[in-house]
């Protein structure tokens, strides 16, 4: 079996309505952002200031220097801030050193504050997570003889049985059976699914809920290691690892601390020739100030946020690393059907066969599929309405109607009135009635049908048996239908500078018509599974970092070469294995919400990280002429915020340092604001408003604070 | 014609016959270094030196010839120095003592060119012609086969060969630094420089008393001295001296053979890398730098308050009358900004914010446009330290030229910019806690604490000149100073040939939308930004208490 024929068959036995109880379409997430939407697309919750309340004794935990010492930035803060505080002890008059200290442990208090409340956005998560792992007892099947096993003694191998009303003890898949299972406990979605044996839906999570019939559940994972206590380690950041982004970044401002620990350490012995004695706590105080702290308070709490947005939209990523190479994706390959087109067929066109007209054709599809509510039938209806003008008719208004259901087994769906039968079906079945009915088949049937098919679309017949005898009316012309705002959105990637491939098990000539009303790239039709292995291969040896999406068995092994796998929720478990993100609601389409998302965290860290050198600059105005204009007077001429004192500019430049970082906690949090557009226009603006806006707001900051410390008497 | 005038127009004339030898010259650097055919007296010297010039090297190895060639240099020097008592040809003077031969060894291997002896009263011509001038030539090449060696780091890919250092080594000196020169001495020598082997001359002054004159070979001296950024001349008076520059024409000469090959290597590095643009848009970065260096000394110089600097028309202290205000601002720059430090003018004596420019143009790291080859790979490091923060900022791992800049690389240019800040302040912090060395300073206050910061700066950053008024003839600063030229130039090698061996290793990312375009002026501006705060920022305290308290204080 290969991917593309897997997804051709579970469209075509969707259409022909094999499975009435496939897995509803989830409305809410399955809406396509439009363009309009762009603005915040991906932001995130938003910040309230009380979160920083509620996390301060986790802050306050976390000065534990074991824990400090992992942000080299941070440490020496902590440390600078022991330093000055034990200075103070030896001198406990002097109100400035003490002033200082406190607002040197406030500035390592606000950085650890940074992270505890994105941590706590997660916790909350959580805990909902842990009320799911209740303790389940398994019915453990050993041989044919059923045993009752703690959830926690199930090995990887176990087969266990799991009826209506049971919480399914472990992650694995179903091997006998089809049930339908309430996944909300993981999704958030209340819809139940259904899991079958074989197949792509096979997969169940540990902790979900069968509602309906049995099933037997082979047992995947370890207890420990299934999805949910993966994920809780997720929310929670326990298993968070420094991304390798975050590592470069981190060693870059390692380095840039141990420039300024230089320029500050080596200022005593200069000072001192001037005839200037520098105390422990104003070396400190410069230190601290010159020091890339806001970055290096925020940084942990901008990769912890980055992987929240992705939870919020229910997207668990395996690795920080992937989500990084979200944002470096070049190449994204998009399965046509769910993502670039609605996941369902629509009626797009009635054609009549010789003899008739579109008309009588679409009233009696209308009629006939009244009775259907899949959404081919409901589209059919629809389309009668607004592009034939029929009025919409209901059930009820034809009181002695028969109706017929559409089921699997028959594959039609119809009504008998007033001595009228009418059909609309897969065209195997509705030939079959036709004849049955002794009708005969007009030949251009069978032509409509054959073009149908061949442009990719889906026929089904529409037929009548009355008076007349029974015959065939015309057809249904199915077909793919873009999503509304998929160009637009291609058109932003292309922006962006990435390149869209539709996947697509179609022949090339469907695949290219739909290619080109999408606005796609490049699509790659009658795939298989090599192909699409092979695609990222190429892409990869160009240097290009692909992302893809998929949920079959036979993806895994495409997923797994693919830079960012996200599999489907629905898919099977060697799918989910495979990739290293797995969408819980299964929506293709949020590839594009991911990439965006990756690409967030890294411009967030960029724009801090310039902000907090651009600062450097108002804070040695600051400084260094509050330190050396006693000796040098000409230096007071640097002084040009006109501070009131040297206590008070130092003092200000600290404060306004500590305070800086408490006040872009909510821009770590939801991220700086993104935009789909050129490299160019992104630097550029980024660099106007993070690096121009870092080299101003101090001075402005600075001297307000200033302002303010002057009006305390004794300072200024 | 006013001063200021005639300033500015020395420096457009300079800028216009800098623009006119780019394109020749950096096309012909890239061709040398990239050419399969070879000289036949290239030939005859790798058979000489037992060298296998196709041999492609991983950068350990390309690394190991840079450090086995410039030990070896340090040991020759070294030893040529300490036997010129012995040797003919030596004008009668005597060996050098250890601790200055050590200095001036390590000196002119590591194209500093840092001289605490006054050449006409020590040194001979074996161990100028034979020791000294011939590091002039090879220690310049050894920095352009260093640079080429990381633009190769960015060319190639999937391969961790960056070239034969021996076959770059000999190429540089045949091919580039040798021809120019015998040009360029021949044009010196129509214009008045000396050049012949002659004795000492006693000459009769025209106030009584007698004065000696050396001969020697000055006009080649100064041509490789200033081509290859090396910066010691024969005289102690270095360019000031009228034998090695003897009028105005000369001063801007030897100011364009200074910024020629430094300058043109950005068009070589555009043209190995296959894109033009991206060597301009470097160009550009370095051209800002200096143009705008260069116009706050002519301000600062020509607008020195006092009356009796106005009646002057501006500070012509320390200052040659046949260069003027003008000229002297321009060498003063263009030798700091590149690892040249040769002077024509006493920087001592220029004002407090001159001094400091001079300063900060060495603490830039020397890379507006800095010193041969080594200009180039300090400018790059600092790209690549822009492009990781911009990078960022367009949400994208960070990638210059197609190659990605990930942690080893973010490592490897960390290192690299450490290093010098390190050396300059620990050793000027050191020399400042110290009893003994502050005697060396000639002046009080801020403006001697200038003097021993200058010298760690100018040694650590390989640039050579001095501020003068130190004595750096003591074995604490021959010693101290002999370490930060050493540490400060074949360290960052190390780094960069590192780095060069992992871009070279790395397949290319192509280029998309979502790039960052590093050929654009946007790039150029934040790069300039990024220089300025991150290695402008690191000397702030320690520039405040020297030339700034100098230049405030008026």
């Amino acid at each position: 079996m290969t991917i593309d024929t897997t997804k051709q068959k579970a469209d075509t036995v969707k259409q022909e309505h094999v499975l009435p109880t496939a897995p509803p379409t989830r409305a809410p997430h399955q809406d396509l952002p439009t363009g309009h939407e762009s603005q915040g697309r991906v932001g995130a919750g938003l910040f309230a200031p009380g979160q920083l309340v509620k996390s301060l004794p986790d802050a306050v935990r976390k000065l534990d220097p074991r824990v400090m010492v992992k942000s080299p930035v941070m440490f020496v803060v902590l440390v600078g801030s022991a330093l000055t505080t034990a200075f103070s002890f030896t001198d406990p008059g002097d109100w400035f050193g003490w002033t200082i200290s406190a607002w040197l442990w406030l500035t390592v208090l606000f950085a650890n504050l940074a992270e505890a409340v994105a941590e706590g956005r997660g916790k909350a998560q959580a805990d909902t997570l842990r009320k799911a792992k209740t303790d389940t007892v398994a019915r453990r099947l050993a041989g044919d003889t059923e045993e009752h096993a703690p959830g926690t003694a199930l090995r990887v191998g176990d087969r266990v049985v799991c009826e209506a009303g049971d919480v399914i003890p472990g992650d694995g898949d179903v091997v006998e059976g089809v049930a339908s299972v309430d996944e909300s406990a993981i999704t958030g979605e209340s819809a139940p699914v259904i899991r079958e044996s074989g197949g792509d839906r096979s997969a169940v999570t540990g902790g979900t809920k069968v509602l309906s019939d049995r099933i037997v559940i082979r047992i995947t994972a370890k207890p420990g290691e299934t999805f949910i206590d993966r994920m809780i380690n997720l929310v929670e950041g326990a298993a968070r690892q420094k991304t390798p982004n975050e590592i470069a970044l981190n060693i870059l401002l390692a380095s840039l601390t141990i420039v300024f620990l230089l320029a500050v350490t080596t200022l005593p012995p200069f000072a001192s020739y001037a005839g200037r004695h520098l105390t422990l706590v104003v070396l400190v105080a410069l230190l601290v100030c010159l020091i890339p702290t806001t970055i290096g308070a925020l940084l942990s709490a901008i990769g912890i946020a980055g992987m929240d947005r992705l939870v919020q939209r229910n997207v668990l990523a395996m690795s920080g690393r992937a989500v990084e190479a979200a944002g470096d994706v070049s190449t994204l390959l998009l399965d046509k059907t769910g993502t670039i087109t609605l996941g369902n067929r629509q009626a797009a066109e009635f054609v009549p066969v010789r003899g008739t007209t579109a008309s009588d054709v679409a009233s009696a599809a209308q009629l006939s599929s009244l009775a259907d509510e899949t959404p081919e039938g409901r589209s059919v209806v629809v389309l009668a309405k607004e592009k034939y003008g029929l009025r919409e008719r209901t059930q009820g208004e034809l009181a002695h109607a028969e109706w017929i259901a559409f089921t699997a087994q028959t594959r039609m769906s119809g009504v008998d009135v007033d001595g009228r039968s009418i059909r609309k079906g897969a065209a195997g079945s509705v030939l079959a009635w036709v004849r049955e009915e002794g009708g005969t088949v007009p030949e251009d049937a069978g032509e409509i049908v054959n073009a149908i098919s061949q442009q990719g679309g889906t026929p089904l017949l529409v037929a009548v048996e009355d008076a007349d005898g029974a015959r065939v009316l015309g057809v249904i012309h199915l077909k793919d239908v873009v999503k509304e705002g998929m160009r637009e959105r291609f058109e932003e990637l292309r922006r962006m500078g990435i390149k869209t491939v539709m996947i697509t098990g179609d022949n090339p000539l469907t695949a290219k018509a739909i290619a080109d009303e999408a606005g796609v790239d490049d699509f790659l039709a009658e795939a298989t599974p090599e192909d699409k292995m092979a695609l990222i291969k190429r892409e990869q040896a160009g240097g290009k970092l692909v992302a893809m999406t998929g949920d079959g068995t036979n993806d895994a092994p495409a997923l797994a070469q693919a830079d960012v796998g996200v599999a489907m929720n629905t898919g099977t478990s060697a799918a989910k294995e495979a990739g290293n993100m797995v969408d819980l609601d299964s929506n293709p389409t949020k590839l594009i919400e991911i990439v965006e998302i990756g690409k967030q965290l890294l411009i967030t860290r960029g724009a801090l990280t310039t902000f907090s050198i651009a600062n450097d600059v108002a804070k040695y105005f600051a400084i260094i002429p509050a330190l050396f204009a006693a000796v040098y007077p000409g230096l007071d001429k640097l002084n040009i915020m006109r501070l009131s004192s040297p206590d008070s500019a130092i003092l200000a430049a600290v404060i306004f340092n500590a305070l800086i970082i408490i006040a872009l906690v909510p821009l770590a949090l939801k991220g700086v604001q993104y935009r789909p557009t050129s490299a160019d226009k992104m630097l550029r603006r980024n660099l106007g408003l993070y690096g121009l806006g870092g080299l101003v707001a101090p001075f402005l900051g600075i001297k307000l604070i200033d302002l303010l410390l002057s009006l305390i008497p004794g300072i200024g | 014609m006013s001063p200021v005038l005639a300033g500015v127009l020395q420096l457009l004339a300079l800028m216009a016959a800098l623009a006119l030898a780019y394109r020749p010259l950096g096309d012909y650097m890239a061709r040398v270094y990239s050419s399969p055919r070879h000289l036949r007296v290239e030939k005859w010297i790798y058979k000489g030196i037992g060298a296998h010039p196709d041999t492609g090297m991983r950068w350990p190895a390309y690394l190991r010839g840079v450090l086995v060639f410039s030990a070896a240099g340090v040991l020759f020097l070294y030893l040529l120095q300490r036997l010129q008592g012995s040797l003919p040809g030596s004008l009668g003077f005597a060996s050098i003592d250890p601790d200055q031969a050590f200095n001036t060894a390590a000196s002119f291997v590591s194209n500093t060119n840092w001289q605490s002896y006054a050449g006409e009263q020590a040194m001979g011509h074996v161990v100028q012609t034979g020791g000294l001038a011939v590091q002039n030539f090879v220690s310049a090449a050894v920095g352009m086969a260093v640079a080429v060696a990381l633009v190769r780091g960015f060319a190639r890919s999937r391969t961790g060969e960056l070239g034969n250092f021996w076959a770059d080594l000999v190429r540089g000196t045949v091919r580039i630094l040798l021809p120019i020169s015998v040009i360029g001495a021949i044009i010196l020598v129509a214009c008045g420089a000396i050049q012949n082997f002659a004795g000492i001359h006693e000459v009769g002054q025209f106030l009584g008393g007698q004065q000696q004159w050396q001969g020697g070979a000055y006009a080649s001296q100064e041509v490789i001295k200033e081509l290859g950024t090396n910066g010691g001349g024969l005289a102690n008076a270095n360019s000031a001296h009228p034998f090695e520059n003897p009028n105005g024409f000369t001063n801007l000469f030897e100011v364009f053979l200074i910024l020629l090959i430094p300058f043109a290597m950005t068009r070589t590095f555009g043209r190995m890398v296959g894109s033009l643009k991206q060597g301009y848009a470097l160009l550009g970065t370095m051209a800002v730098i200096w143009v705008g260096f260069t116009a706050l000394m002519m301000w600062t110089e020509f607008h020195h308050g006092g009356p009796a600097l106005q009646a002057a028309g501006g500070a012509m202290e320390g200052k040659e009358t046949r260069f003027g205000i003008g000229g002297s601002s321009i060498f003063a720059v263009a030798t700091t900004l590149t690892s040249t430090g040769a002077v024509d003018a006493f920087h001592s004596s220029l004002t407090g914010f001159g001094g400091g420019l001079t300063l900060l143009g060495m603490q830039l790291g020397e890379i507006a446009p800095g010193g041969v080859g080594s200009g180039l790979y300090g400018m790059l490091i600092m790209a690549i330290i822009a492009v990781f923060l911009a990078g960022l900022m367009v949400g994208r791992t960070p990638e210059y030229l197609g190659k990605k800049i990930g942690t080893r690389q973010i490592k490897l240019a960390a290192c690299y910019i450490l290093i010098t800040p390190a050396l300059v302040l620990c050793f000027t912090a050191a020399a400042m806690a110290l009893p003994t060395p502050p005697h060396s300073m000639a002046n009080s206050g801020a403006h001697g604490f200038s003097e021993i910061l200058y010298a760690y700066t100018s040694g650590a950053n390989n640039n050579g000149s001095a501020f003068a008024g130190l004595n750096a003839d003591t074995p604490w600063f021959n010693t101290t100073i002999g370490l930060a030229m050493l540490l400060g130039r074949f360290l960052p090698m190390i780094f960069v040939l590192a780095l060069a061996g992992s871009l070279a290793e790395q397949a290319p990312t192509p280029v998309t939308a979502g790039t960052l375009r590093t050929e654009k002026p946007l790039f150029t501006g934040l790069l300039v930004g990024s220089i300025l705060i991150i290695t402008g920022l690191t000397y702030f305290p320690a520039l405040a208490l020297g030339p700034l308290a100098e230049g405030l204080a008026s």
